[in-house]
């Protein structure tokens, strides 16, 4: 500002306007550059949530606008053991895969940070999972587990350990046993990239000074690494939870359920029925009825694992 | 408590050597300092006795025990870090009896040993703090408790209060000093400062690219450094060198730079006409008429003395004047060595030439 008023011979010293102090308003500038995001956020996730949730309490089908009809929906499901069955599913189907997505995560976590030859490309390797769009990696699941071309049916038979082909996506225990396969597989790299992020955040010499402690491999592990991971695996295992919870691409393109609903989940039996069936204020009310579960995960991390004192600024006593 | 002893030490990192056979005798209850610029092996030879590292070859005993190939936690050593190393998920006083715990001491035993451990440095009432909710003072004295708990045959330090500003570093100093009178447990301390050497060491270790330069208490390495290496390293301003020949023509004199004249009390026999390096300490010249003359650049009053620059034949050099004299830049004075303290070193060599 002072360089624009050099060049002028006589400088201006009247009042600034009211518009040209709100230009220099840091709050008002501050407004205008969330405004983006905010808009993002308000279209593409707080009205559709709002949306769904309205839905909901309507019996709205494809095609008609629906009425308010209150509860109806969640009182009809109630009585549903389809939807029931799905509730179970998708409670199996997280906690199985996430305490397997965990524990060899953690494992990978902690062999990737030693050193070791090809460590850049092991890391790399890891990731692969990850990076294969899911529907993708779901098809070749879906060869992999083929009733009649199954690689590993054939493995097993070439071996004579089998006579006949596994009906891996036909039996309802399995089915169970090979989405949860695919999940994990999935789901590996995300919490073992970020496990090991953390663990190269400890320094060595805690483990030096431990040592000297007297502190054995596993006592290592126990007293120093467990319990200054435990922030990043709150973070971790919260986001692996909800996305397991809700998944439904790797379903719906391995088992869209089936068989006899055993891998209904309660995302797929929502779109079944809101858009395959059309009953739309249904389906919502299947997914609205996600969301208790959903804070109850967020809740569990938040008040169970949340920062712990010793994390916490210099001056709290 | 008991001795160390640390003979032809070798240390390699594949094919590249950084200890060349270094041997350290350390008597039961020394305060013994390593001292070096960075990179002399110091720490890794800190490392060594800890057991972080290997020994490529020669042998450390701790005791009458060789340790070589001894587990560090059998070593029955404490370190304290540079970084303090910690843990930052555990109180003071979990941290402090975190070896006791893994020994599977009792509760009282290891409440008792903490208690007394904090008395002695002042943590009483810090105990149920975690790292992060102390100063760094603070946080060093819960590193040496830490050390102090498990009570063991040899303290390491490894540079402990180079992450200090000035003035808390010359408290804990002096109170790492009174701790070691006070505990008398054998101390090896590693670190880059001299004055923490010099202030601290019952005997310094002076390292410079993988080998001893020399060993000696404190007043021996100032007062008859065994070359130019540890003179340049050991006192602050550092010793003044000035290249030239010594002369014998009836007395002892040094020819340095532009032909000015120095004295010398006596000469080395046959050392006429030697190229050598004459060493003087700031403190000890002084203002004579008999004096070289100097030119003077720039003066530093500190208060209790007074640091004056100034170019003797050419060269620039540094003396300390506890007097308060007028001076000014662009003065001409008079410096004169005294004649008795003066250092000579040979050039090709760097080792001492007087006596």
């Amino acid at each position: 500002m002072a360089d624009v008023a050099i060049p002028r011979a006589k400088p201006q010293m009247s009042e600034a306007g009211a518009w040209a102090q709100l230009k220099h308003n840091r709050n008002w500038l501050g407004f205008w550059f969330m405004v983006p995001a905010m808009v993002f956020l308000i279209f593409f996730l707080a009205y559709p949530l709002g949306l769904g949730i309205w839905l909901s309490f309507t019996d709205t089908r494809i095609g008609r606008v629906g009425h308010f009809i209150a509860t109806e929906n969640y009182e009809w499901l109630w009585d549903d053991s389809i939807f029931w069955l799905s509730v179970f599913n998708t409670l199996l189907y997280t906690f199985v895969a996430s305490a397997f997505k965990f524990g060899i995560g953690l494992y990978l976590a902690l062999l990737l940070n030693e050193h070791m030859p090809f460590k850049a490309m092991l890391r790399a390797m890891v990731l692969i999972p990850f990076i294969v769009p899911t529907v993708l990696s779901a098809l070749a699941f879906w060869w992999i587990f083929d009733s009649q071309f199954s690689i590993i049916s054939w493995s097993l038979k070439q071996l004579g350990l089998i006579s006949q082909n596994i009906n891996f996506l036909g039996d309802t225990t399995w089915a169970r046993i090979c989405v949860i396969f695919a999940n994990i597989w999935r789901g590996v790299p995300f919490v073992a990239i970020t496990l090991l992020a953390g663990l190269q955040t400890v320094s060595p010499s805690l483990y030096e000074a431990a040592t000297l402690d007297g502190a054995t491999r596993w006592q290592n592990f126990r007293y120093i690494t467990y319990p200054l991971l435990t922030p990043i695996i709150a973070v971790v295992m919260t986001f692996s939870v909800l996305f397991t919870f809700t998944d439904f691409q790797l379903i719906w393109a391995m088992t869209r359920g089936g068989p006899v609903n055993a891998t209904h989940l309660m995302a797929t039996l929502s779109y079944q029925r809101a858009i395959i069936a059309g009953q739309l204020g249904e389906g919502a009310a299947i997914s609205s009825a996600m969301i208790p579960f959903l804070l109850a995960a967020i809740m569990v991390s938040w008040f169970g694992l949340q920062r712990r004192k010793w994390q916490q600024g210099e001056n709290n006593d | 408590m008991s001795s160390v002893q640390i003979r032809d030490v070798r240390k390699s990192f594949g094919n590249f050597e950084v200890l060349h056979g270094v041997t350290i005798p350390i008597e039961d209850g020394q305060f013994v300092v390593l001292v070096g610029p960075s990179g002399c092996g110091k720490s890794t030879l800190l490392r060594m006795l800890a057991g972080l590292e290997n020994i490529t070859s020669g042998t450390i005993s701790i005791g009458d025990r060789v340790v070589n190939n001894v587990q560090p936690k059998e070593r029955d050593i404490a370190m304290v870090f540079q970084n303090y190393a910690l843990y930052p998920h555990m109180t003071v006083a979990d941290n402090m009896g975190f070896s006791l715990k893994l020994r599977n001491a009792s509760s009282d035993e290891i409440n008792k040993r903490v208690k007394r451990a904090a008395e002695i440095l002042a943590l009483s009432p810090l105990l149920d703090r975690y790292p992060r909710q102390l100063s760094g003072g603070q946080r060093q004295r819960v590193a040496m408790g830490r050390a102090i708990v498990r009570d063991p045959q040899v303290f390491l330090f490894d540079e402990p209060l180079s992450n200090l500003d000035a003035k808390l570093r010359v408290a804990m100093r002096t109170e790492i000093k009174e701790l070691h009178q006070r505990l008398k447990t054998t101390t090896v301390y590693v670190t880059h400062d001299q004055i923490e050497a010099m202030t601290m060491a019952d005997k310094i270790v002076v390292m410079h690219d993988g080998i001893v330069e020399q060993m000696g208490t404190p007043l021996e390495l100032y007062d008859k450094p065994d070359n130019q290496f540890v003179a340049g390293f050991i006192g602050s301003p550092a010793m003044n060198f000035l290249k030239g020949h010594v002369r014998v023509n009836g007395v002892a004199t040094f020819e340095g730079p532009n032909g000015v004249k120095l004295p010398l009390k006596s000469a080395p026999a046959g050392s006429d006409g030697r190229p050598a390096v004459y060493g003087v300490r700031p403190e000890h010249f002084t203002i004579a008429d008999d004096g070289a003359e100097a030119e003077i650049i720039v003066v530093e009053p500190t208060g209790s003395e007074t640091q004056v620059f100034a170019k003797l034949g050419g060269e620039q050099v540094v003396a300390v004047f506890r007097e308060r004299h007028q001076f000014n830049p662009g003065d001409k004075v008079r410096l004169k060595p005294d004649p008795s303290l003066v250092h000579l070193f040979d050039d090709a060599t760097g080792k001492r030439m007087n006596a």
